[in-house]
C-alpha cells in the first residue's frame, strides 16, 4: 500500500496460554504487527477473513477445543497452507509429534522453550524463504507464459494462412478451438470414459487450429470453388485430411511430443464419423480419437453457422438442431450431450473469444495444473462452492431487512449481518457477548436467560426454535421474532456448539394481535372479559389451585330493561358501563369480572375464612344511583365448598340461586342449596322477564 | 531481593532464562505476569471436577510457561503431572498434582515478596 516505507509483516500467534503468546509479541518485537487467536477456532476465523495478509503463523498444538493438528488438517483442506509458512511451537517434542506435523505441512518447529534470538531468526529465515519462492513461482509462470505465447503466435500465423487461402471466414479458427475446449471441459464432467487433464484440453485446443492445414496442398481452384464441387473434385479436397496428417508428421520436431501427436489425429481423422462413414480411414466409434471427434463436431457447428460462398448462415438452434438429427452424419452420443448442454453458453463463449487473450487465459491454466496435480480437487471445489455460498448469502442478507445473527460457544462470540448491526448500534462481531455491557442492556437479563435455555433444550433432532421477545432497539422496546437453529456437533453425544438465525422486527403485528387479543377477550361496551374467555381463566384459577375456596356469583341488573324503554339503549349503555365500572372497583385484584351478556354479570372470587362478610360487601357496594336510575341488583352465588370445582357445575349453581331470588324476591342475594335443584335457569328466563314486562 | 535471589529461591535457573531472553527486563516482566496465570486455578479446579483431559491441557500450559521462564523447579513437577495425564487419569496423578502445588506455592511466595520489593 505504502510506497516508500515497507508495511509491517502480519504475524498469526496462535497459543492458548496469554503469557506465552505475549513473550512472543515481546520477542518479535516492533518490527511485526501480530494478530493473536487463544485458540484453534479462532484461528481458523482470523484466516478465513484475512488469510492472504498474513506473512506467517506461529501455532501452539496443545489448546482446547480444536488443537494445532486440527488447525493443520483444515489449513490443507483450503489450502491456505501454500501461502502461508507455519512454524510450529510446542514442548511436544516426541518424534511422532514432530513427523506429524512436518506431513502436515510446517515449515518449521521452534521447541520451549523459547529463546529470543532464535525465535526472531526462525520468523525471519521463513518468512525470506516463502517470498522467495513465490518470486520463483512467478518467474517459472512468466516463462510457461513467454513459451505458450510464442507457440500460440506460430500456431496463429500458421492458420491464418491456412484461412486466407481457403477464403474462409476469418474467425473460424478461433471458433473451432473455443468449442473444442468448451464440448471437452464439459465432458469430463459427465463422463469418466475419457480422463483428459486440463493441459490435455489446451493442447487439443491448440492442435484444433490446425486441423486444415493439408488444404495447403490442394489446389486453389478447388479450394476456393464458388459454389458445389464435382464428385471428382471432392474426391481431391478429401485429401487435405492427409495431406494435413503428413504435414504435421514431417515437422522437424521430436514427433512423439504430445502437440504433435494430437495434431496428427486432429488433421488426419477430423472428417472421420461416429458410425464409420467418414473419411480418410472409415474409423468407427472410439476408433476415432476424442481430439478429433470433439474438432468434427465444432467443424460442423461452426461450418452451418457461418455463410459460404455456396451457402446462408443457419441459425444457432437451427444448427443444433441438424446435428442433433444427424444431418451432418453421426457423432458420439456423449459428445451430442456436451453440445446440447453448452448450447446455451456456445454464443456467450464465442462472443467472449474476440476479446480475451486466450494464450493467458491457457497460461494460467497450465500454472494452476503444475501447482496442483491432480486437477481441481474436491476441497478446492467445496472451497468454491463455499465462496460462492457466502457471497450468495451476504447478498441475501443484506437485502433482507432483518438481523441475521450466528453465535458460537467456543469462542464465545457473536456475529451478525452488516444490517442487523447497524440496526442495533452494535459491532458486527461481539466477542464473549454474554459478558458484554452493551448487549446485555439490549434485553432484561431474564430473557436472555429464558432464550439461552430453551436454545440448549432442542435437540439435534428438533433443532429449530421460534421465539418473540422485546428488544431495546434505539431505546425503543420494539418486539422481534427470533428463528433460530441451534448447532449441535456431530459426535456422540452431540455438543452445543451455537446457534444461528435471523429476527425479524414485528412489532407492529404484535401490537395489532394485542389488539385482537383485546377485542377477543373483553366485552366491547363494558371493557371486562367476555363470558368465554372468563370462563377460560376461571377454569385455570380451578384447576391451578385446588386447595383454595372460590366463589362464583352471577348478577342481574333489576329492571334494567324499564330504563331501556324509558331513556332509550343510549342510555341503557351508561347503565351497563356505569355498573360495570363498579364492579371493577369493588373486587380485588385477583379477582375476575366479566360480562356474560345483556345485563348480566358474572364475578369469580377467592375467600379465606368469611364468605358472607364477604358477599354481603360486594353485594351492597353494587347498589347505587346512575341518573334517574338506582341500580339493584339479584345475584345467585355458588361456593366451591359446596359444588365443587367444575366450572359448569359452579356456573349452573349460580345460576340456580339467581333464578331462586328472582322467583321469590328481587333485590337481594342467595347462595346456592342442594335443594334448588331445578331444570330452570335465571339466564334463559330473561325472555320470560322480558314479556312479563315488569 | 533481586530478580536472581528470586529465582533462587523458586528453584529457577535465572543464568539459563537470561541466556535465551537477553533481557533482564524482559524476565522480570514475564515472572511478575506468571502470579495472573490462570493455569494453575485451572489445573486444580478440573482435578476436583475429575476432567482429566482439562487438566492435561492446564498442566500442560504451566509446563510450557516455566519452561520459557526457566522455573525449573515448577517446570520438572508440572512435567511429570503432564505426562501422568497424557492419558487420562493414571496412579501417579495424586502424588504429582501435590508436587506441583508445594513447587507452586513455593514460585509464588518468592514472586509475590519479589514483587513487593520492586515495587516497594
Amino acid at each position: 500500500m505504502n510506497g516508500v516505507t515497507e508495511q509491517k509483516k502480519k504475524v498469526l500467534i496462535v497459543d492458548d496460554s496469554e503469557m506465552n503468546r505475549a513473550l512472543l509479541v515481546d520477542m518479535l518485537g516492533e518490527e511485526y504487527e501480530v494478530v493473536e487467536a487463544e485458540n484453534g477456532m479462532q484461528a481458523i476465523e482470523i484466516l478465513q477473513k484475512f488469510e492472504n495478509e498474513f506473512s506467517i503463523m506461529l501455532l501452539d498444538i496443545v489448546m482446547p477445543g480444536m488443537n494445532g493438528f486440527e488447525v493443520l488438517k483444515l489449513m490443507n483442506q483450503y489450502h491456505w497452507i501454500e501461502n502461508i509458512p507455519v512454524i510450529m511451537i510446542s514442548s511436544e517434542s516426541g518424534s511422532i509429534q514432530v513427523e506429524r506435523a512436518y506431513e502436515l505441512g510446517v515449515t518449521d518447529f521452534i521447541s520451549r522453550p523459547f529463546d529470543a534470538l532464535i525465535v526472531r531468526r526462525r520468523v525471519v529465515n521463513t518468512i525470506l524463504l516463502y517470498a522467495k519462492q513465490k518470486k520463483l513461482l512467478g518467474l517459472v509462470e512468466e516463462q510457461i507464459y513467454e513459451k505458450q505465447k510464442q507457440s500460440n503466435m506460430m500456431i496463429d500465423i500458421l492458420s491464418h494462412i491456412v484461412e486466407f487461402r481457403n477464403g474462409e471466414s476469418g474467425p473460424h479458427v478461433r471458433h473451432i478451438h473455443v468449442l473444442t475446449e468448451l464440448f471437452l471441459r464439459y465432458l469430463v464432467q459427465i463422463t469418466d470414459k475419457y480422463p483428459l487433464s486440463r493441459t490435455d484440453i489446451n493442447q487439443i485446443g491448440m492442435a484444433s487450429a490446425l486441423h486444415d492445414i493439408g488444404k495447403m496442398g490442394i489446389p486453389s481452384e478447388i479450394v476456393n470453388k464458388p459454389g458445389r464441387l464435382t464428385d471428382e473434385e471432392f474426391a481431391v479436397m478429401k485429401t487435405h485430411s492427409i495431406i494435413g496428417a503428413q504435414t504435421v508428421e514431417q515437422l522437424p520436431y521430436a514427433r512423439d511430443e504430445e502437440f504433435v501427436k494430437i495434431s496428427y489425429e486432429i488433421c488426419r481423422w477430423h472428417h472421420e464419423r461416429y458410425d464409420g462413414r467418414g473419411y480418410p480411414d472409415g474409423l468407427k466409434g472410439d476408433e476415432i480419437p476424442i481430439s478429433a471427434q470433439a474438432v468434427a463436431l465444432a467443424d460442423v457447428y461452426d461450418a452451418l453457422t457461418s455463410e459460404r460462398v455456396y451457402k446462408k448462415a443457419f441459425s444457432h438452434e437451427k444448427a443444433i438442431q441438424m446435428i442433433v438429427n444427424g444431418e451432418c452424419g453421426v457423432f458420439n452420443p456423449l459428445l451430442l450431450q456436451c453440445l446440447v448442454g453448452t448450447a446455451d453458453s456456445i454464443q456467450e463463449e464465442l462472443r467472449k473469444s474476440e476479446q480475451g487473450d486466450v494464450s493467458q487465459r491457457n497460461a494460467r491454466n497450465i500454472i494452476e495444473e503444475v501447482l496442483n496435480k491432480e486437477g481441481m480437487s474436491a476441497s478446492e471445489r467445496t472451497l468454491q462452492l463455499l465462496e460462492h455460498e457466502r457471497m450468495k448469502q451476504s447478498f441475501f442478507a443484506s437485502m433482507s431487512k432483518e438481523i441475521q445473527f450466528e453465535y458460537t460457544v467456543s469462542p464465545p462470540m457473536l456475529t451478525l449481518n452488516t444490517w442487523g448491526a447497524e440496526k442495533l448500534g452494535l459491532p458486527e462481531v461481539v466477542q464473549d457477548p454474554f459478558q458484554d455491557g452493551e448487549l446485555s442492556n439490549m434485553h432484561e437479563t431474564k430473557t436472555g436467560r429464558e432464550i439461552s435455555d430453551a436454545v440448549r433444550s432442542t435437540s439435534p433432532e428438533k433443532p429449530i426454535l421460534e421465539y418473540d421477545f422485546q428488544l431495546n432497539m434505539g431505546g425503543e422496546l420494539r418486539w422481534v421474532r427470533i428463528t433460530s437453529r441451534t448447532i449441535w456437533s456431530t459426535d456422540e453425544p452431540p455438543r452445543y456448539e451455537g446457534v444461528i438465525g435471523k429476527a425479524v422486527d414485528i412489532h407492529e403485528t404484535h401490537e395489532q394481535m394485542k389488539l385482537l387479543e383485546q377485542k377477543a377477550f373483553h366485552d366491547g361496551l363494558t371493557g371486562l372479559f367476555n363470558h368465554s374467555y372468563a370462563r377460560d381463566r376461571i377454569k385455570e384459577r380451578l384447576e391451578g389451585r385446588k386447595d383454595c375456596k372460590f366463589i362464583l356469583a352471577i348478577l342481574d341488573m333489576d329492571k334494567f330493561k324499564q330504563a331501556n324503554d324509558q331513556w332509550g339503549h343510549m342510555f341503557g349503555d351508561q347503565v351497563l358501563i356505569h355498573f360495570a365500572e363498579l364492579i371493577r372497583k369493588n373486587i380485588r385484584g385477583g379477582d375476575i369480572a366479566a360480562r356474560v351478556g345483556g345485563d348480566e354479570f358474572l364475578i369469580f372470587l377467592e375467600y379465606k375464612t368469611d364468605i358472607h362478610t364477604l358477599v354481603d360487601r360486594i353485594f351492597h357496594s353494587l347498589h347505587g344511583q346512575y341518573k334517574h336510575f338506582s341500580i339493584s341488583v339479584s345475584m345467585g352465588v355458588a361456593c366451591t365448598e359446596e359444588v365443587g370445582i367444575d366450572y359448569d357445575e359452579l356456573f349452573h349453581a349460580a345460576d340456580q340461586a339467581l333464578y331462586n331470588v328472582k322467583q321469590t324476591e328481587r333485590g337481594r342475594y342467595c347462595f346456592y342449596e342442594k335443594n334448588m335443584q331445578t331444570d330452570c335457569s335465571a339466564i334463559s328466563s330473561i325472555e320470560t322477564e322480558e314479556t312479563e314486562g315488569e | 531481593m533481586t530478580l536472581k535471589e528470586c529465582y533462587t529461591e523458586m528453584g529457577g535457573n535465572y543464568d539459563e532464562v537470561i541466556g535465551r531472553l537477553h533481557s533482564e527486563r524482559l524476565v522480570q516482566k514475564f515472572a511478575l505476569k506468571f502470579l495472573d496465570d490462570p493455569s494453575y486455578d485451572l489445573l486444580q479446579k478440573s482435578l476436583e471436577s475429575g476432567s482429566y483431559e482439562e487438566a492435561f491441557r492446564a498442566s500442560h500450559t504451566i509446563k510450557g510457561v516455566c519452561q520459557n521462564l526457566g522455573l525449573t523447579k515448577l517446570y520438572e513437577s508440572s512435567h511429570a503431572l503432564t505426562e501422568s495425564l497424557r492419558n487420562g487419569y493414571s496412579a501417579d496423578v495424586d502424588g504429582f498434582a501435590e508436587t506441583v502445588t508445594a513447587d507452586y506455592r513455593q514460585t509464588v511466595d518468592a514472586l509475590r515478596r519479589f514483587k513487593e520489593s520492586v515495587e516497594g
